[in-house]
């Protein structure tokens, strides 16, 4: 934006009477300029904005929480790394708590249908979002899978999050909670080295702890971490290969419904 | 990887910005990151580099201020910065803290353009 509003570009010969005509500086003296002088560029003008960079998926987000309120649905974010145990834990929840209860899946991977098809085996209803090299779901995704899904008495919506334990932080899905899953391969560690991922969760599951002894992981170290880097979310420490904890998932999950 | 996205998300929000106000030329771009955004400053400048490519922006100075988090006691709801760290200890009454009012920021600051 041009801000100059005297004369402009090459000015002709210097003449002093000439000069002496024209309106002062701030200086006082006159505003002429000699002959070859360029003006300098405009002075950059600075704008204040602060605008977020993921207001669009903010916004989107919002419309889904909304549209799970009036559906009445409990929406629950799964993090984790690839491999933690999300799939395990979904498809027993589905057997058992999804008796009772009907739940349906939102799956995120960047290939495949592989986890749909393990989970469809519980007849609930299940949508594959394949991601392609995307990191994480995001709230326009997850609208799009709950288009695809028949929602008909379904009062758990769980969103299995592309495994990942970085960018799925700053993408708010619209859930009512976000759960962080940490399993005993992976070290009782991640909480430290991962602090971002754990701060944002309401509920943290420290899984596969039926291998715990074995992969010589201490569930009172990782416990203790979570608890130093996340004192905002609760703790369940569960198998779902043994069923030791699911109990107290499902009262977890009984909890949120209100019952 | 994500810092592509949200590095395309600004270098269109910077040139919506230029186009509305009639600008030439853009000098610089300044964001603010909070220190638990989940975003990595160095990936951020990686991404500048690809998304401001042929346009406007390309050429602008990329600034990015990281934002401290700040936390706040649940027991003496006394509130502090946190400067270093990610575990976050209320120097009063040595509580954990887990809320944090700020530190998530991801934002277009401020332009410079003419």
């Amino acid at each position: 934006m041009k801000t100059f509003t005297e004369p402009t570009g090459i000015l002709p010969a210097h003449d002093p009477e000439q000069a002496m005509a024209w309106p002062a500086g701030d200086d006082g003296r006159p505003r002429g300029r000699t002959i070859g002088e360029v003006l300098p560029p405009a002075a950059p003008q600075a704008i204040d904005l602060r605008i977020s960079l993921l207001g669009k998926n903010d916004r989107i987000a919002e419309l889904n929480r909304a549209d799970f309120n009036s559906r009445g649905l409990l929406a629950l974010n799964l993090v984790s790394s690839p491999g933690a145990g999300k799939t395990a834990l979904l498809e027993r929840t589905l057997d058992e708590f999804g008796r009772e209860t009907r739940c349906g899946v939102i799956v995120g991977d960047l290939e495949t249908e592989r986890d749909a098809q393990r989970l469809r085996r519980s007849h609930a209803p299940v949508v594959q979002i394949t991601t392609g090299n995307a990191c994480h779901l995001d709230a326009e995704m997850v609208a799009g899978g709950v288009d695809a899904l028949n929602l008909e008495g379904v009062k758990v919506l769980f969103i299995e999050n592309v495994g990942n334990l970085v960018c799925p932080v700053s993408f708010d899905l619209g859930e009512s909670a976000r759960v962080v899953l940490l399993s005993a391969s992976e070290g009782e560690d991640k909480p430290l080295k991962y602090p971002p991922i754990f701060k944002s969760a309401q509920l943290v599951l420290i899984t596969k702890i039926d291998v715990a002894y074995h992969l010589g992981f201490d569930c009172a170290v990782a416990a203790e971490n979570v608890r130093r880097i996340a004192p905002q979310a609760r703790l369940i420490q569960l198998s779902s290969r043994s069923g030791e904890g699911m109990a107290e998932w499902y009262g977890y999950l009984n909890s949120q419904l209100g019952r | 990887m994500h810092e592509i996205g949200i590095m395309e998300s600004a270098v269109a929000t910077v040139l919506d910005q230029a186009r509305l106000r009639d600008a030439a030329q853009i000098h610089r771009i300044v964001l603010r990151i909070g220190s638990l955004a989940g975003v990595e400053p160095d990936a951020l400048r990686f991404a500048f580099e690809v998304a401001a490519a042929g346009t406007l922006v390309a050429g602008a100075e990329l600034e990015i201020e990281t934002v401290p988090a700040r936390a706040r006691c649940v027991s003496c709801d006394f509130e502090f910065t946190a400067e270093s760290g990610f575990i976050f200890i209320c120097p009063l009454c040595l509580g954990l803290c887990g809320d944090l009012p700020q530190g998530r920021e991801i934002e277009l600051a401020r332009i410079e353009l003419s």
